[in-house]
């Protein structure tokens, strides 16, 4: 493993997105704080929506923010480079081992995600106050979880960017995004769909679940929940599943 | 220290269209049934072998398609062979695939620069990538954007450069870390007469220096210009290697005449072997003939009156002086360009 080489892939991941920044920050999180907006202020303050709702929407919108955010900047770069431009190629020869520029790519996005994650709770925060009950209460937890979630949406977007074209950029968005989202008790706990009992096993097999159910039990845990301990263990093998399928995924796609 | 390359017997057949740097097109599809067939076979490689000296500039010639890129693609890491080894003086390229990379610099047929960066900025995180200090690869950096020629655009974004600057970044980014060996996949593709000739005084610079510098080419005058040695290659194999110098004299006779005729016949090359000078005569299509002769333009009239002779009439003469073409044209019956 050659440290310096891995560093200065880190450098210049970070040169590219502090050069990015603006947009980076309007695509992460103009459409998740409209979305905080309508629901949590709009429409609680009109009455269709209980007041309590503010604080369950929240841990929601920081799983929506670090997944988009860390699938994004690890599949659409990917996508981009592997394809007609090929600009990953100067990387490639890179003298360190492939995989390892693969892993500098997760990295990278879970750093990114990180950030959203974090930067969003403030922001949401100001938006939905007053009456909004969130709390951290064991700090270590959160931060694993975090990056567990952090580590999901990587891995995803690692995964997703060495195995989507270019022209189906478009189609991943809406087949695989879209749903995960809607799908992935985020607007709603996981505890709603009790009444859809088919949905409700379903959706299990959908990672962002235990992204947005773990960050309510860590942010607010006064509403229903799964299990912190299932939560993690579901993230954890999401995020070794994605990564080693990225990982093959991305051999694939840098050797001929 | 200076290195050198060797290859023995390599094999590549693409299941799939050949990545980009592969290059495009003309491959020769393997079998009889590609329609029947769901994934195409085309082969690139078919048991190349070669080796390169150290401290040489070495060529490798062909048309497209003829298995060049494939071969430096397998020789940087970059595709996999089916079978053969490769090896970048005494490391197996692909057993001992970083510590090569520390040796080579390669500059892609297509230029694949990084379009988040300025040009500078892609020197300089170059540099860092293959480890070198702040301060060296600033200066660096600097030293080769000015050889090249791109100071005044240094810190500008490269997704505006045209091709040509491009190509020239390309060249310099290979050459930021110094490489013991460097490839050179069509360098002066694309490039405007002036540029080439300042790329290849760069190139010979970078040779003296005692470096090995593997070039592609499907241009004669660069092979001629450039290359020590080279081989011509076609369908992945080798069809001719030596100097330059050693390959032109071995074109029979030096001269070729391409002739066309309105019909061509047994008979006509025949009587065509038979004239003064001529030393091999090959029938081209239905109507042409390639002469390999001692001598050109005097050859002329006795054709055109050999022609009237066997009634047969005379559409069209291309005479060309020793040349690699002419070599190709011999061994494979196309010309380069075909």
């Amino acid at each position: 493993m050659n440290w310096k080489t891995f560093g200065a892939l880190l450098a210049r991941d970070a040169h590219v997105a502090r050069r990015n920044a603006l947009q980076l920050f309007l695509q992460t999180f103009l459409q998740p704080l409209m979305f905080v907006f309508i629901f949590g202020r709009v429409m609680v303050r009109s009455g269709y929506m209980p007041p309590q709702y503010k604080s369950l929407l929240l841990p929601g919108i920081m799983a929506i923010s670090m997944v988009f955010t860390g699938v994004w900047a690890v599949a659409m770069p990917l996508i981009a480079e592997f394809q007609w431009t090929r600009e990953i190629e100067d990387r490639l020869l890179a003298p360190i081992e492939i995989s390892w520029l693969a892993v500098e790519k997760v990295i990278a996005g879970m750093i990114q995600a990180v950030v959203a994650g974090l930067v969003v709770i403030p922001l949401a925060w100001l938006l939905l106050r007053p009456g909004i009950d969130i709390s951290v209460h064991s700090t270590p937890e959160f931060a694993l979880m975090t990056l567990l979630v952090a580590g999901f949406s990587a891995c995803g977007g690692l995964a997703l960017g060495c195995s989507v074209n270019q022209q189906h950029i478009g189609l991943m968005f809406s087949m695989v995004m879209t749903p995960m989202i809607f799908f992935g008790c985020t607007y709603y706990p996981w505890s709603a769909l009790a009444s859809f009992p088919i949905l409700q096993k379903i959706v299990l097999a959908n990672p962002l679940v235990y992204a947005s159910e773990g960050l309510r039990a860590m942010l607010a845990p006064q509403f229903p929940h799964l299990a912190t301990g299932a939560d993690l263990a579901a993230l954890l093998f999401f995020d070794v599943l994605l990564l080693v399928v990225g990982l093959r995924q991305f051999a694939k796609k840098a050797i001929s | 220290m200076s290195i050198g390359i060797r290859i023995r017997d390599l094999r590549k057949t693409y299941h799939s269209a050949p990545p980009f740097a592969a290059g495009a097109g003309g491959f020769a599809p393997r079998g009889g049934k590609p329609a029947k067939q769901s994934k195409p076979q085309i082969v690139a490689l078919d048991g190349l072998s070669l080796e390169v000296k150290s401290g040489e500039i070495f060529g490798l010639l062909g048309p497209n398609g003829a298995g060049k890129s494939t071969t430096v693609g397998v020789l940087t890491t970059r595709v996999r062979p089916d079978s053969g080894e490769v090896w970048i003086g005494d490391h197996d390229v692909w057993k001992q695939q970083v510590t090569v990379k520390r040796l080579i610099g390669v500059v892609p047929q297509r230029a694949n620069l990084d379009f988040a960066l300025t040009a500078r900025e892609i020197l300089i995180f170059h540099g860092a990538y293959f480890g070198l200090a702040a301060k060296e690869r600033n200066q660096r950096a600097a030293d080769l954007l000015e050889k090249f020629k791109l100071t005044d655009r240094a810190d500008q974004m490269v997704r505006g450069f045209s091709g040509g600057m491009q190509q020239r970044l390309s060249i310099a980014r290979a050459m930021m870390h110094d490489p013991q060996v460097l490839f050179l996949d069509e360098p002066s593709a694309g490039l405007d007469p002036q540029t080439r000739i300042l790329l290849w005084n760069i190139i010979r610079e970078y040779n003296q220096a005692g470096k090995t510098v593997l070039l592609t080419t499907h241009n004669m005058e660069e092979a001629d210009a450039l290359c020590q040695r080279l081989v011509i290659i076609d369908h992945g194999r080798e069809i001719a290697l030596g100097t330059p110098a050693e390959l032109k004299a071995a074109i029979p006779g030096g001269f070729v005449l391409r002739l066309r005729f309105g019909n061509q016949t047994p008979d006509l090359l025949q009587r065509l072997q038979s004239l003064p000078g001529v030393r091999e005569v090959k029938a081209a299509d239905t109507t042409g003939a390639d002469i390999y002769a001692d001598r050109g333009g005097s050859l002329i009239p006795q054709i055109a009156n050999l022609a009237v002779a066997v009634g047969v009439e005379l559409h069209d003469v291309h005479i060309s002086e020793p040349s690699l073409e002419n070599l190709f044209l011999h061994h494979t019956g196309r010309s380069l360009r075909d």
